[in-house]
């Protein structure tokens, strides 16, 4: 068979894509109908920086999502085709069977597994680790930010030498003392994430409590219900077989987290919150000189409803678009954790890995290291324009 | 004034002691010590092999005498082997037992010995520093006039298609890492598959010679994720300057608009991004570590990467200690140039 041309790759990745392509025409043309009953998520389809943003940002969400459920890959992500090392895009695969795919779309790498297929595969990655986990520092950064705001004094002190303490590590420091077998053998990952993910379960209870304190018949049924599955989630997933934490009996475990990617997710929340929390503080001392916070005072509400329910919506706007900007950055991290062959396993289909991977043969071979370049490009900078689009649309009103 | 240095640097030193013992705990960890002692002994050792071997060289004793004697304020240990020989934090090669000093930290200015290079941890220090510097020196140079320029031209007509086009640059160049786009670089500008082969896809040689052949690819990779953060701040405070009062009052005296941009404008312009780009160093840090790791120029950032991969604890240590207080000097530089640069804030 003849090796397919820039033009016929070009096609057949659009239709290999298709499934995306629906998803992503369907999503968009029922936010533009709707776009004026969709609040500031609507005022995003008037912008066409932040549509741009939308759109990459989606294409990848979507990419993982179907790429997961082995919708858009030819090949099996660690499968090696003998005869197809390093060989350049749109290479056909020599006495191939029947139901397999008859070509490494975008060639092989330097063990002969299809680049097209790792690239799909490694987005689910990214997709399903960097907007939890910047999610998790978002709920440690305000749990913490919002007192220290609030009150200031020592306990404001103290959290901000801390903060300032982590934010003084070099990113990569860190991610060599963390993210290292040793470290995960001692157990401290374990126990950080006993504690970083105490975070969440703080962050709701108190959000529900400070709300419904004045009607206890609903409070208590709902705590006990919110509480009780988040926290059975909670031990589920920090408690691990054969570690150092081990509290849940076998069959209460039901989540398992594989330790590698446990400490992976933990190191990035870790370097993550305190940007938040610095945020979050500057944002509540700003906010708390304004009049409707003293008029919450004068109404003798409760310091934490004045705070999670007050302070909290009225600092939405910069920490949507921080958010947005953090998903990028936490990406970025990701793909560096995976640049230099810490934490992920060495075969996982990720980025990092991949353009790792791909670097040493830079020289001859661009393919493998290329395309997930871009990948991660393309995906940050829809983030970046994103976070641009919703900035400017929430300065308009 | 000078209170507030003294404050800032005593709060300097504090976060300096914190976060070298937070190193200094975590390379401590027995799995570290382990591996420190198959790297250096051989890798078929027993368990009571490890832990003879690291008894031997003072690694089992307790974590704050370990810490004391590399501060230098507890004595050098001095251990008579199970083997019978006699060896101590402060007997070297070449010294004898009898004549070596008591204490020997950083406090005596000694940063101690690196298991990895077999050489002295300051003088290994500072030739690498040496080159880091010659790097950033250039990434300086390449990276902060363009990026001012890029902001200027944007920010002082806000909305036009200057604006927009180079603001969507900034974007772009934010957004790309550096081990993406060192690789993206590479690929087009060094590789003999594209068969434009300008420049040097290694720094190797760089460290002896620099050229605009082998050493332009990793500056320039550095410079340009660094470069549109500066840029797209410099745009917002040149928007932001151009629409006040003394400008609109110079343009309705006739001034001409490119007098009106250098003699009014930029000066108050350039305030905010002179903190940013100070502000910058840490990030930078970063870059330096991933392009000396991709160009293989063997700098400050690829001894981190060595020393921290092989878990040479004074070694990791002296990179700890230089890193935090890079980052922490050029936070309190950017704090007093604010205030010199603005004269409505004080400091006090």
């Amino acid at each position: 068979m003849e090796p397919l041309s820039w033009f016929e790759i070009i096609t057949r990745v659009f239709i290999q894509f298709m499934p995306v392509w629906v998803a992503l025409i369907v999503l968009f043309t029922l936010s533009i109908v709707y776009k004026r009953r969709l609040g500031l998520y609507g005022k995003l389809f008037d912008s066409t920086i932040g549509m741009i943003g939308f759109a990459l940002v989606m294409f990848w969400v979507f990419t993982g999502i179907f790429g997961a459920m082995d919708m858009i890959i030819t090949h099996d992500p660690l499968a090696q085709v003998s005869g197809m090392k390093n060989k350049v895009p749109g290479t056909p695969i020599s006495g191939a069977e029947d139901g397999q795919y008859a070509y490494y779309l975008f060639g092989g790498d330097n063990l002969a597994r299809d680049v097209f297929s790792r690239m799909v595969k490694g987005a689910w990655v990214v997709v399903q680790i960097a907007p939890l986990a910047t999610l998790f520092a978002f709920m440690v950064g305000i749990t913490l930010g919002l007192p220290a705001g609030y009150y200031g004094g020592r306990l404001d002190t103290l959290l901000s030498f801390l903060a300032n303490l982590i934010l003084a590590f070099p990113v990569i420091l860190l991610f060599y003392l963390l993210v290292t077998p040793e470290i995960v053998a001692t157990g401290i990952p374990n126990y950080m994430a006993t504690v970083l993910f105490v975070f969440p379960l703080v962050f709701v209870g108190v959000l529900l409590n400070s709300r419904y304190k004045t009607q206890p018949s609903i409070r208590t049924p709902l705590l006990i219900v919110v509480l009780g599955v988040m926290g059975l989630i909670y031990l589920s997933v920090i408690s691990q077989a054969g570690t150092a934490v081990a509290i849940l009996p076998a069959f209460m475990d039901f989540i398992n987290v594989p330790g590698n990617i446990l400490v992976v997710f933990v190191s990035v929340v870790f370097v993550n919150s305190p940007t938040v929390f610095r945020i979050v503080r500057g944002l509540a001392m700003d906010i708390k000189t304004r009049d409707y916070v003293a008029a919450a005072q004068t109404r003798c509400e409760g310091t934490w409803y004045i705070m999670l329910w007050e302070i909290l919506p009225n600092a939405r706007g910069p920490l949507i678009v921080d958010f947005c900007l953090r998903i990028g950055y936490t990406t970025i991290l990701l793909g560096t954790l995976g640049f230099f062959g810490l934490g992920l396993s060495p075969e996982s289909p990720d980025w990092g890995t991949t353009i790792n991977d791909g670097r040493r043969l830079l020289a001859i071979y661009l393919h493998p290291a290329i395309v997930p370049a871009l990948s991660l490009l393309s995906m940050v900078l829809g983030l970046n324009l994103l976070a641009d689009g919703l900035r400017e649309e929430s300065l308009r009103d | 004034m000078g209170l507030f240095i003294l404050r800032r640097a005593g709060m300097m030193l504090l976060t300096a002691l914190c976060l070298t013992f937070i190193v200094f705990f975590l390379a401590n960890l027995y799995p570290n010590l382990e591996k420190l002692a198959k790297t250096q002994g051989n890798f078929r050792m027993s368990e009571e092999e490890v832990a003879t071997w690291l008894g031997n060289r003072g690694y089992t004793q307790p974590l704050f005498v370990k810490y004391g004697e590399w501060l230098g304020v507890v004595p050098g240990a001095v251990i008579e082997g199970t083997d019978g020989e006699i060896r101590g934090r402060c007997i070297r090669e070449g010294i004898a037992p009898e004549e070596a000093s008591t204490y020997c930290g950083i406090l005596q200015g000694d940063w101690g010995y690196s298991t990895v290079f077999q050489d002295n941890v300051g003088g290994i220090i500072n030739i690498r520093l040496g080159l880091t510097g010659k790097l950033m020196f250039w990434v300086m140079v390449l990276m902060v006039p363009s990026a001012l320029l890029l902001g200027v031209l944007a920010g002082m007509r806000e909305g036009s298609r200057t604006d927009r086009t180079l603001s969507t640059v900034a974007i772009t160049t934010t957004a790309t890492p550096e081990y993406v786009s060192g690789v993206i670089l590479i690929a087009v500008f060094a590789s003999s598959a594209v068969g434009l082969k300008w420049f040097k896809g290694t720094a190797t040689t760089a460290m002896e010679n620099a050229t605009f052949e082998n050493f332009f690819l990793p500056v320039l990779t550095i410079s340009l994720y660094g470069m549109g953060y500066i840029a797209r701040m410099t745009r917002a405070s040149m928007a932001e300057v151009m629409t006040a009062q003394y400008i609109r009052t110079a343009r309705l005296k006739g001034v001409s608009f490119p007098n009106i941009v250098m003699k009014h404008a930029l000066r108050n312009a350039l305030i905010a991004p002179f903190t940013v780009i100070m502000l910058q160093f840490p990030w930078l840090l970063n870059g330096v570590v991933i392009v000396e790791t991709l160009f293989n120029y063997k700098g400050f950032g690829w001894t981190l990467v060595q020393a921290a991969g092989n878990n040479d604890i004074e070694l990791l240590l002296a990179v700890s200690v230089v890193s935090v207080f890079v980052v922490l000097i050029t936070q309190l530089i950017s704090d007093i140039g604010y205030v010199y640069l603005n004269p409505r804030i004080s400091v006090s």
